[in-house]
């Protein structure tokens, strides 16, 4: 047996040593627990709320005396919130696979491809991306009278499948790839749709998940564009629901808490489930071109 | 035979950039110009007014209405959180960037509220706001009972008072109007969402990116800790507090109408209105489509001139 190895851990523990190690960083564990208390207590108070009945929300007591998962139930049955769901994720899903495709393309014309005048075009696009919301907002709003795509799934689609973020995101990734790759396939014969899809799309996946679940969540929570553009109940999406459950069912805390909780399930398991490529396309977006 | 191979790529790069570039085109380049010439007309979407062209006419109104001040104002004070917003980010990216154990758990906690912010998070801090029932005032009271203080807890989201003592009706400054408020309250809201997300995520990334040496060329030169943060970290730190700055201003001109259509309905007397809530009253409520493009070009110029600043002044690489 290795004499060093046995003797590194036989070394007993220092008290005084540890202590000094660790008070080091005593307060900042105290300052991080107390942000993260800030950070997390309305949330508490939220899923504890959502427990409650209703007498109880207004009193002080943290734990509801007695537990009512029922008040889950009870959203479901005043409100078509299954239906909400649905509609949410319906639409992002679609919003997401679009803009995915759209963006891919683009950002593989703008990284890979060599043509006259991509980088005035690109830049052009780069511009697009200061347009707020707000200007674009009503005219559209006045193109889906026009088109009759009021009151649809296809109003809440169509103009959202299209990103200028999306192509400088995948364009940042797909710069980032070798260009012999392209090349050696061009010469084994590929077109340019087999070399993009066959190739480059598998390569950029990081990057294609990434905008995914930027859109997904963006369209997920989307309020200002289904608000103005949905009527009928049956079309509306969480967000909008949420609104009209609050407004019209008066003051029924427990049961709005319990559709909130609800609400930002998704989001935390997509979450908990994406952080890496979340924090990398964050740092990513912010470089500029 | 180059300038055929030329010509094939060219094409082939049309075609894929077709789909993208006709949604631009349908639904952001068209409707730009068209806001641009609307802006210029009284169009008005009941068709109660015969529909005009009228020049300037709506920026010259814009000019003398009372309320597009007010509402400007408004959209100027709820951005007074972002420097406290900003640099709590960084606060919280440096206690993140020690390599300590469970750092994971916290930068999570602290993300949470704004990846989840939304609708639902409105929601639930119009409860929390709630001046007779809410957890937040009801700590207030008991804290005031057990100090025997006699205070009374703020009304929050049903008070015009604010803290810098603004005025409902003009854009001046009362003493009376002195407290705590509605658009606090939507401050102190924005603050608890942004404080932990991205521009935290992003101080996070340039802290790993501060080149070690300095430090210790620092702690070597005697620096304690506050001198070489203000020397070495700061500094280096530079270029992504000014992207933050500027992202944080773009959207804070931009910003307000959710909360204001969720929590208040741009009240108390229309003092959480900001600039694009105005804009929604005016186009979806009122009809006035002229007016209200009108008033989202003049926020349109407002973020144009802010990203000149940052196309000039802006670091060219902010690379991570």
């Amino acid at each position: 047996m290795d004499s060093r190895l046995s003797q590194s851990t036989q070394k007993p523990f220092n008290v005084v040593a540890w202590w000094r190690g660790s008070s080091r960083y005593a307060v900042s564990y105290l300052l991080l627990t107390l942000l993260a208390l800030v950070s997390f207590a309305p949330f508490l108070w939220m899923v504890l709320a959502s427990f409650k009945p209703l007498e109880e929300v207004e009193r002080l007591n943290p734990f509801p005396t007695v537990w009512h998962p029922e008040n889950y139930v009870k959203v479901f049955k005043q409100i078509p919130f299954a239906r909400y769901y649905f509609n949410s994720v319906f639409t992002a899903a679609w919003v997401t696979f679009l803009q995915c495709l759209t963006s891919a393309m683009a950002a593989y014309a703008f990284a890979r491809l060599k043509w006259k005048g991509r980088d005035v075009v690109f830049r052009l696009y780069l511009a697009t991306l200061m347009i707020p919301g707000v200007v674009t907002m009503i005219p559209n709003y006045a193109l889906m009278v026009k088109l009759h795509l009021l009151d649809s799934y296809q109003g809440l689609i169509v103009p959202s499948a299209f990103s200028a973020f999306g192509t400088f995101l995948l364009r940042q990734f797909m710069l980032t790839l070798p260009p012999s790759l392209d090349e050696a396939a061009a010469i084994d014969g590929g077109s340019p749709w087999q070399i993009f899809w066959d190739l480059i799309l598998p390569l950029a996946r990081p990057g294609l998940i990434t905008l995914a679940i930027f859109t997904f969540m963006g369209n997920y929570g989307s309020f200002f564009w289904p608000l103005v553009l949905i009527k009928s109940e049956h079309l509306r999406t969480l967000p909008i629901g949420m609104l009209f459950f609050d407004t019209n069912y008066g003051r029924q805390t427990n049961l709005i808490m319990a559709a909130s909780v609800m609400n930002i399930i998704p989001l935390i398991i997509l979450f908990v489930t994406s952080q890496k490529f979340l924090v990398r396309g964050i740092q990513l977006g912010a470089v500029k071109g | 035979m180059k300038g055929r191979a030329q010509r094939t790529e060219l094409l082939s790069a049309l075609g894929f950039l077709l789909p993208n570039f006709l949604g631009f085109v349908i639904f952001t380049a068209g409707p730009v110009l068209f806001s641009l010439g609307v802006s210029f007309s009284n169009w008005n979407l009941q068709q109660t007014i015969p529909f005009q062209w009228i020049g300037f006419g709506n920026f010259v109104e814009l000019f003398h209405d009372p309320q597009f001040w007010l509402y400007f104002a408004n959209t100027g004070y709820l951005m007074l959180g972002m420097p406290v917003a900003i640099a709590g980010s960084l606060f919280m990216a440096i206690l993140l960037s020690q390599r300590l154990r469970g750092i994971v758990v916290y930068r999570t906690l602290f993300y949470l509220p704004s990846f989840t912010s939304g609708v639902a998070l409105m929601i639930l801090w119009k409860a929390l706001y709630n001046p007779d029932f809410g957890p937040i005032n009801a700590m207030i009271n008991g804290v005031t009972h057990a100090l025997h203080l006699k205070a009374t807890a703020p009304q929050w989201l049903l008070a015009t008072k604010n803290l810098l003592g603004l005025d409902v009706e003009q854009v001046r400054m009362v003493s009376k109007q002195f407290g705590l408020g509605a658009r606090d309250a939507l401050i102190l809201m924005g603050v608890w969402i942004a404080i932990g997300g991205n521009n935290m995520l992003l101080y996070l990334a340039a802290l790993t990116n501060v080149p070690q040496e300095l430090h210790e060329a620092a702690s070597l030169d005697g620096a304690g800790k506050w001198a070489s943060f203000r020397n070495v970290t700061w500094p280096q730190l530079a270029p992504t507090t000014f992207f933050i700055v500027v992202m944080s201003f773009i959207g804070g001109l931009q910003g307000g109408f959710d909360q204001a259509r969720v929590m208040t309905a741009g009240g108390p007397a229309g003092t959480t209105t900001t600039l694009s809530y105005y804009i929604y009253t005016k186009a979806f409520e009122e009809f006035q489509i002229g007016y209200a493009s009108a008033i989202s070009w003049i926020l349109f110029a407002m973020i144009f001139v802010m990203t000149l600043v940052n196309w000039k002044y802006g670091s060219k690489e902010l690379n991570y």
